[in-house]
């Protein structure tokens, strides 16, 4: 290489280089093209997307906070990834129920209230260990593919249209959620224990992912009923349980309402690191 | 070729007929611009020369992840969110490229990952800078990723197979770090006077510690000549760092900002940018460990390993398990 | 508490799109084969590059040795006749 295929290399750099192999982003719905294209949902529509993007973003951001500290770097790598397409959720999601109100995905996840944020309580449950961490993804996961599966269905054009991106990704975390925890559960003696113990920290926060609400009845066939993907959920984790060697906790369900704003201890601090730069700059575009 | 009978004492120096006749097919190797693959016989100085490079590359990719992630929870808008968190990850990949051509020199990525947490191995030093504000986020995808492309462009090249694939991979992710890290600055040179004093002062700290990311001065750089000679380098640090402050002089522009840099300029008698004389007395003292962010660099990545002990373990276990079962 | 990870090393191979070969993309640690694919995936698949992936054990790769390399190569050189471009006199006729 002498100086002017350098420079030539140096100045084409961008470009020339992306474009030398097949290196593509794909084509699939993105939240910009929700913003461009996605019909007004109505209010009740708009309030059910939140209640889904809440969910992702919450867990994006606690899975985000792996990078650069999973047990090993092709795991940092496979947390990324899975935290990237949560986050993708999210956004696609909160771009669309911002169409009723005209808001931008950035107005809701920077600019509400605690009490406005809808999420479950599961996805806030700190990451603890590793194996925290993999019990929360296996619970939500399973949850999230068997949702997003029968929302494929559902009477919402632009909804049914985020979930058939989304339903794929999910798949791949629940598989990868499964993994992890069947060589967690089967590997070592302290490994076996970290996962009861994180079954059982988290266990009490999987009762309110099944609680039907006066919404999804108004939305018919637009909404899913939580309450309906209690059966398969439980068929699907329990026979995870039983390869990984681990049983359900005897442990009750914790009276827990974040659909309705009402929030663990944890997640002030949640919100507080995630919106303290925009809230310090209002009205700044970055 | 490992001699089959023990040397007389004093004879070892002399390089035995196999060992001549490699040598000859290395030297022609290099001299023809072709490549020398892993199970190729190398002098035993280019294989050190290499892993310590390449595994000292592969270290500043991971450390390097810090100071971004560190702002991936903060970051102001969920599109940048989402930029950051790919490009870190991007940084643990071509971390990860990095270690698998170290290791076909046969060095295994236990042990080099070892070097790194026991502070034998060195890496980047620009890392043990802290990221204080987003406008880091800014300047370090500008400047920081900008001299590394600088670096890496021609070590595309270099004459070792495993390294300069890796790098080919490497620069086409990277080709959008920089701008991202370009349009970061160009969103905050466009706002609110905190936002553009924001980004200056990202830009006044990074400055200098990207231009030493060259490393030292030709005359001060002793390893850089056989470097050169084997072709893993193609040019000088000096080269190079000429070529990274031409371009940014130009990009800085564009931004609306400055370089901390007011004598900074082409000296057309020369044919070269003169810039500001570099404090080399700290670059020297951060890589000796006293940096702001050493310390703490380290220890997270030791504090990440310790703590994914149990899960590195139990999965060996599981797979020992499945593999008797498969047996039995 | 042992600090090492003694996870083996696996080779990925990567068919970027139908009708191409698998093409050496790496090498990457994991624990076992499943989770080698998916660390494959993870890792080498980022941006669509690939359709299909192998991975297979590094130990279980055989190689020719490179010193021997003449020896084990030579044969072919010269041999100009098992190429088309060798068959001058019938150059010109078509379909041929």
């Amino acid at each position: 290489m002498n100086h002017e295929e350098l420079d030539a290399s140096l100045d084409s750099f961008g470009d020339a280089l992306a474009s030398a192999t097949r290196v593509t982003p794909g084509n699939a719905l993105r939240p910009e093209d929700i913003a461009v294209a996605g019909a007004k949902p109505s209010d009740e529509v708009a309030q059910y997307a939140l209640h889904l993007g809440d969910d992702a973003l919450i867990l994006a951001q606690r899975l985000s906070h792996w990078i650069s500290r999973a047990p090993e770097i092709e795991e940092d790598i496979a947390l990324g990834n899975i935290a990237l397409d949560v986050l993708g959720h999210a956004r696609s999601f909160l771009t669309y129920a911002g169409l009723a109100w005209d808001k931008t995905e950035d107005d809701l996840a920077y600019w509400r209230e605690e009490e406005e944020f809808t999420s479950l309580q599961i996805v806030e449950q700190p990451n603890g260990h590793f194996g925290v961490t993999i019990m929360r993804q296996l619970i939500v996961s399973i949850y999230q593919h068997l949702l997003y599966s029968r929302l494929l269905e559902s009477a919402d054009e632009t909804i049914a249209a985020i979930c058939a991106k989304a339903v794929k990704e999910v798949d791949y975390h629940r598989d990868h959620a499964i993994a992890w925890t069947i060589r967690l559960g089967q590997g070592t003696e302290e490994s076996a224990e970290k996962m009861r113990h994180a079954l059982e920290i988290l266990w009490p926060y999987t009762g309110e992912m099944f609680q039907d609400e006066e919404l999804h009845s108004e939305l018919g066939d637009v909404a899913v009923l939580p309450s309906s993907l209690r059966e398969a959920w439980d068929a699907e984790i329990t026979s995870v349980f039983a390869e990984a060697g681990l049983e359900i906790p005897k442990s009750g369900l914790a009276m827990a309402h974040g659909r309705a704003g009402e929030h663990s201890e944890h997640m002030g601090y949640i919100l507080a690191e995630m919106q303290v730069l925009a809230r310090k700059h209002p009205g700044a575009s970055w | 070729m490992a001699p089959t009978t023990p040397q007389e004492p004093g004879l070892s120096a002399v390089p035995s007929y196999e060992e001549q006749q490699s040598q000859a097919r290395f030297d022609a190797l290099i001299n023809d611009d072709s490549r020398v693959e892993p199970r190729d016989w190398m002098p035993e100085p280019y294989r050190k020369t290499l892993t310590r490079q390449v595994s000292q590359h592969a270290h500043s990719e991971i450390i390097g992840m810090q100071p971004e992630a560190n702002w991936i929870t903060r970051a102001p808008s969920l599109k940048r969110k989402s930029i950051l968190m790919a490009k870190v990850q991007d940084e643990a990949g071509h971390g990860l490229y990095l270690y698998s051509a170290a290791e076909t020199l046969g060095t295994d990525r236990d042990e080099l990952n070892d070097q790194l947490l026991t502070g034998r191995a060195k890496y980047s030093s620009i890392f043990n800078y802290p990221a204080r504000t987003w406008a880091d986020m800014g300047a370090i995808g500008w400047l920081v990723d900008g001299a590394a492309i600088a670096n890496q462009v021609p070590l595309c090249r270099a004459s070792y197979g495993p390294y300069g694939r890796a790098m080919v991979r490497i620069c086409k992710e990277e080709s959008f770090h920089q701008r991202q890290g370009f349009e970061i600055l160009l969103s905050l040179s466009r706002g609110t006077e905190a936002q553009k004093k924001m980004a200056q002062e990202a830009i006044n700290r990074f400055y200098e510690p990207s231009l030493m990311m060259f490393g030292p001065p030709d005359d001060q750089s002793p390893n850089s000549a056989q470097s050169m000679a084997w072709k893993i380098k193609r040019f000088s640090n000096d080269e190079l760092r000429q070529r990274f402050v031409g371009m940014i002089e130009e990009q800085v522009k564009v931004l609306g900002m400055t370089l901390p840099d007011p004598d900074l300029h082409f000296d057309e008698e020369k044919k070269q940018w003169i810039h500001k004389d570099l404090n080399w007395d700290e670059f020297m003292n951060v890589i000796k460990g006293n940096g702001p962010a050493n310390a703490q660099r380290l220890e997270h990545r030791r504090k990440a390993h310790r703590e994914g002990a149990w899960v590195r373990e139990a999965a060996t276990a599981y797979a020992a398990k499945q593999e008797q079962s498969e047996v039995a | 508490m042992s600090q090492k990870s003694n996870w083996p090393l696996w080779e990925v191979f990567v068919r970027s799109s139908r009708g191409l070969s698998h093409v050496h993309a790496g090498s990457l640690h994991a624990p076992d084969k499943e989770m080698a694919l998916r660390n494959a995936r993870d890792l080498y698949t980022r941006r669509n590059e690939g359709i299909s992936l192998w991975v297979v054990l590094s130990t279980d790769i055989i190689t020719s040795d490179p010193d021997s390399k003449d020896a084990f190569f030579e044969s072919p050189q010269g041999k100009d006749y098992r190429h088309a471009t060798y068959y001058k006199a019938s150059e010109g006729v078509k379909h041929l």
